[in-house]
């Protein structure tokens, strides 16, 4: 029996209370306002007090309006059914279509078993040399774009969501701004992509308890399809704006703050999403790619930070390039000895050169003399930055690491490269001595 | 008679139970919640309301459903068949779990963490009538190449008589093998395994040392430069991508101890599947068998529940400190103790503590510092050595050492290896600064010759900074010297490539073979005139070490790189410095 209360004790920001009697930890309840129906999940039980979390906010909630318990945790449907469908916040359609509630499955579910998991192999090619030769993106791995606010964030992720090869595409979009949310659907309108789509969209103007439910829908409903054989991968994109709901709560809820008034739990929460990112023996994966834009571009920031320290990974966007410093895949080493002799030597070294590189420019921006040396890192430090550095280049990583030894030849003669003997006798190019 | 309750409050993962009867602190207590024992464990009683943490996800739980308190502090089984075993941090066999519950850690579900039908040849060691106290051996299995001591229970207090100790023979884990009578005439039965709390150090021993004895790690920059000890603690520190996983992942499959314990307490999944795929492939140079033979893996990682990822390191260092109670060295490598620090934090914020810095617990620093002093090198009832090696990540927020974890840990331990952001950014792996790191230990190498490696790379630092300020052309070519020595130094023995399949593990002899050579660089008089010539040669040099390093020790390559660079040498070397002559004659 579903049990009604209308006396609410409380409301303090988007957190209600009442007295209430069976009720259990995350149950949902149905709070009835003048504005119409909201969904609400209990978040403490205090005997009979029982605090919950109204989707909606809590601003017009008067004391005296409805809450239904529905005796059970958020759930989501799940059938194929979804393909193509646009949803909100907390799964309601908004796209017209009709209301699925079959086959319901619950959100934030348990983890993983660690034994269960496979070591992830296959590399997903991007055409972007930056990641293809220097920090190759594998299946099921799990790697935000980092990014300054107004960088080209979201056209990255779309770009490499539409060059992937995958089975479905789950776009989690949080406070993400209706723009952007446009872009996303003509994009995978244009790629085709549409059909094998599913999206679960929170907008910059929906209210803000609803963007924390994003995370969990999605990769809810990820893990069935990839239980089901399928390639899945999970975009989210803003996940700065989830941890930023989450402090939102955390404040209202006078929990003591860690760092920048974000909770404590900060790291353990965003890991427990993250970590849906999984590689199934015998079946499918997941692979999520988010994006966390750096508040003040800064990397230490707690959610970058938290962030860094959970993912694979991440790619560091910074003026429209994605930067060499800063950017790692993890997951890097699982693939690039599988593909071409020279791929692992020739990441590292061009590197090392790019950094050396740094320091010439450094020398030179001081007035200082450049000797022989600095000029033919300046010359390879240019060479780098316009054909591997420039997101417009887009070629296979055989024809990336081609360009690497062309680079290389074209400014240094071999032993300053500081790469094995056996691989310069391989790969470095024959030229004409003028 | 063991208490009950009722359910009173949920908060996350803590709950508030009404109890009737006597509970203790870190009593283990069961919720029933959905026909599931969700196991918990005791942290605050004020009256007859109790706190306790859950180890499990506490959707579902609501008010009055029951609780079953058990008289049992939060323990771990301890006997043959630990080694080879991936256990999560309460000690549930992970592989055993999925075949049980299939892909996902359902709630709830408990197994045995030793195997009950397994038999092991039991051979007595201890006569009838011999007075035995804890930690005393009474027999012996085999476990691996391992002689695994039946020893008397650590919770057994007083001296005891044997009365009976069965033949040898085969025997399972719960069988008796020996009874032991207290003075009073009580009688112990005795089993091939016992509990033990794992909050409580192991203290049966009779004296601890100090550690000096090197451990041997095979990261050149380690063992020559930055030595831990076997029975010492170090710690590394580092920002996220620095290289602290990797670095331990290197120890656990090179360094020279008897057992490995990797307890993964709060990171990624996927790190512990590397160790657990590749382990049983790869073999330990020194036994011939699989690594995973002296291994256990405790692997409470990011998405588990908090509160056993706060008890599973605890696990770890008992089941170390178990195996030191037969005289082996034990390494454990904690990753990372700052998830341990915050699952603390969280609970302490929930309990609604007074929160000190970065809202950590006021406990925070004597957490730290219990857990690292369970760390040590032990002499033994029996005159024997056994040890427990602690070697703990730290992730610092922002990357930046002034917070609370870092701090509270370079208080206690013995070496500090910081990883640097720069380095790592630049690929120089292993990323740990060499000036900013510090050691308290004794290493393998002569420590004079070290110091001036050590001098000379600090002065090459401060002429490289300089560098930056005055040019090149401000710098005297004998600076420019040292600088170009002090880089290819830092190229050719301080960085090492964990993913060659030779650079990767360079043993003691090879270590001290090639640092002989180093130094011939480094204290040569060189005849050099120009930068440019200064450089080249440097680039050579280096590009020939770099070749001898991933070359198989001793092999044909090895000695035709290492006659190139003896060439190299002498076509530049006109003397050696002043400063090091007298070193260099020993
Ligand atoms: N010794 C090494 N040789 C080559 N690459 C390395 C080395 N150490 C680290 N790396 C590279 O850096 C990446 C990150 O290293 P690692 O996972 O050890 O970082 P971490 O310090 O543990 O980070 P976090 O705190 O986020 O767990 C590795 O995946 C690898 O690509
Ligand atoms: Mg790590």
């Amino acid at each position: 029996m579903k049990k009604v209360y209308s006396k609410i004790e409380s409301i303090a920001g988007n957190v209600i209370t009442v007295y209430a009697d069976g009720i259990k930890y995350g149950e949902l309840a149905e709070v009835s306002t003048k504005f119409g129906k909201s969904l609400a999940e209990v978040i403490k039980l205090d005997g009979g007090l029982v605090s919950l979390q109204v989707f909606a906010g809590g601003r017009g909630i008067s004391t005296g309006d409805e809450i239904r318990f529905l005796g059970h945790p958020m759930k989501v449907s799940f059938s194929d059914n979804l393909m193509g469908r646009i949803f909100d916040g907390s799964g309601v359609p908004r796209d017209n279509g009709p209301a699925l509630n079959e086959n319901l499955i619950t959100i934030g579910g348990p983890s993983f078993n660690p034994a269960k998991r496979i070591i992830p192999r296959n590399m997903i090619r991007t055409g972007i040399p930056m990641i293809d030769i220097f920090n190759s993106l594998v299946e099921s791995q799990k790697l935000p774009i980092f990014s300054v606010s107004g960088e080209p964030y979201n056209q990255l992720l779309a770009r490499i969501a539409m060059q992937a090869e995958v089975d479905i595409i789950i776009l989690g979009g949080i406070g993400l701004k209706y723009d952007d949310y446009l872009f996303f659907k003509d994009t995978l309108e244009e790629g085709g992509a549409l059909s094998r789509t599913i999206m679960f969209m929170h907008t910059a103007s929906d209210p803000v308890v609803e963007s924390l439910m994003v995370p969990d829908i999605s990769l809810a409903v990820a893990e069935k399809f990839a239980l089901k054989g399928k390639k899945v991968l999970v975009l989210l994109t803003d996940m700065t704006n989830f941890a930023d709901a989450m402090k939102e709560i955390a404040i209202t809820q006078e929990q003591v703050p860690s760092n920048r008034g974000y909770p404590g739990d900060l790291y353990s929460q965003l890991a427990s999403r993250y970590e849906k990112a999984v590689d199934i023996e015998g079946a499918g994966s997941i692979t999520i790619l988010g994006v966390t834009t750096m508040p003040g571009d800064d990397v230490t920031h707690p959610v970058p930070d938290n962030t860094g320290y959970i993912t694979e990974g991440q790619y560091l966007l910074k003026n429209g390039k994605i930067e060499p410093f800063g950017s790692l895949s993890r997951l890097k080493q699982q693939v690039n000895d599988k593909t071409r002799d020279d791929h692992r030597a020739l990441m590292d070294g061009m590197i090392k050169l790019y950094a050396s590189y740094k320091d010439s420019m450094e020398k030179k921006s001081m007035g200082f003399h450049m000797s022989s040396w600095d000029e033919k890192l300046l010359k390879y430090g240019e060479k780098f930055e316009a054909g591997m550095m420039d997101l417009s280049v887009n070629i296979p990583l055989e024809k990336a690491l081609d360009l690497g030894w062309e680079i290389l030849s074209d400014c240094f003669a071999p032993e300053e490269t500081g790469l094995k003997s056996s691989l310069l006798e391989k790969f470095w190019p024959v030229k004409e001595t003028v | 008679m063991k208490s009950t309750g009722k359910v009173v409050g949920v908060n996350g993962n803590m709950v508030t139970v009404n109890v009737t009867g006597l509970v203790s602190m870190n009593e283990v207590a069961y919720i029933l919640t959905d026909g599931k024992r969700l196991k918990s464990e005791v942290i605050r009683i004020q009256g007859d309301k109790v706190q306790v943490q859950v180890f499990e996800m506490t959707k579902g739980v609501g008010i009055d459903d029951d609780v079953e308190f058990t008289d049992d502090m939060l323990t771990v089984e301890l006997g043959p068949g630990l080694i080879g075993q991936v256990y999560d941090g309460l000690q549930n066999p992970l592989p055993e779990l999925a075949e049980e519950a299939g892909f996902f850690l359902e709630r709830g579900v408990y197994l045995n963490a030793l195997n009950r039908e397994r038999e092991w040849e039991f051979t007595p060691i201890a006569n009838t009538g011999a007075k035995v106290t804890a930690g005393d051996s009474l027999g012996s299995v085999p476990e691996n190449n391992f002689t695994h001591n039946i020893m008397v229970p650590f919770n057994l207090l007083d001296t005891y008589t044997v009365k009976s100790i069965k033949e040898k023979g085969a025997y399972k884990l719960k069988d008796t093998v020996v009874e032991l009578a207290d003075d009073k005439g009580n009688v112990f039965n005795v089993t091939l395994v016992f509990n033990w709390p794992v909050k409580r150090a192991i203290k049966c021993y009779e004296e601890r040392l100090k550690p000096v004895d090197p451990l041997v790690t095979k990261i050149r920059l380690i063992d020559t430069f930055l030595p831990v000890a076997k029975g010492g603690t170090f710690c590394i520190p580092g920002p996220f991508g620095a290289g602290k996983t990797v670095l331990q992942q290197a120890m656990s499959k090179n360094a020279e101890v008897d057992i490995v314990i990797v307890a993964a307490c709060g990171e990624r999944a996927g790190e512990v599947v590397e160790t657990l795929k590749e382990f049983p492939e790869l073999l330990d140079p020194k036994t011939g068998r699989s690594l995973m033979e002296r291994t256990i893996i405790i692997c409470n990682t990011s998405s588990m529940p908090v509160a056993s990822r706060e008890a599973s390191v605890y696990t770890a260092v008992t089941l170390a400190e178990y195996y030191r109670q037969m005289g082996l060295d034990v390494m454990l490598l904690a990753d990372s103790t700052s998830r341990w620090a915050q699952a603390m934090r969280e609970m302490s914020g929930r309990l609604e503590e007074i929160p000190g810095e970065e809202a950590f617990p006021a406990y925070l620093e004597s957490s730290i510092s219990g857990f690292y002093e369970r760390a040590g090198i032990v002499k033994l009832k029996n005159g024997e050595k056994g040890s427990v090696t602690i070697c703990g990540t730290v992730s610092p927020a922002g990357g930046n050492f002034e917070e609370p974890v870092t701090q509270a840990t370079l208080k206690v331990v013995g070496a500090f290896l910081g990883l640097s952001r720069e380095r790592s950014d630049a690929r120089k792996y292993p990323a740990i600064h060499p000036l900013d790191s510090w050691t308290k230990y004794p290493g393998l190498i002569d420590a004079e010759q070290t110091a001036y490696a050590y001098d000379l790379l600090r002065r090459s630092y401060e002429i490289g900074s300089m560098m930056k300020v005055v040019g090149e052309e401000g710098t005297s070519t004998d600076d420019f010297i040292v600088y170009m020595k002090g880089e290819f130094l830092d190229a050719v023995y301080y960085q090492q490539n964990s993913f060659d399949p030779v650079d990767a593990a360079v043993t003691p002899e090879r270590q001290a073979f090639l640092f002989k050579q180093i130094m011939e660089v480094l204290t040569a008089e060189l005849d050099l005139d120009t930068k440019e010539e200064v450089r080249n040669w440097i680039n050579k040099l280096r590009q020939s070490f770099l070749d001898y390093n991933s070359s198989q020790w001793e092999s044909d390559d090895f000695k035709s790189y290492d006659k190139e660079i003896n060439n190299l040498i002498a076509d530049k070397k006109v003397g050696i410095l002043a400063n090091a002559a007298k070193l260099m004659e020993k």
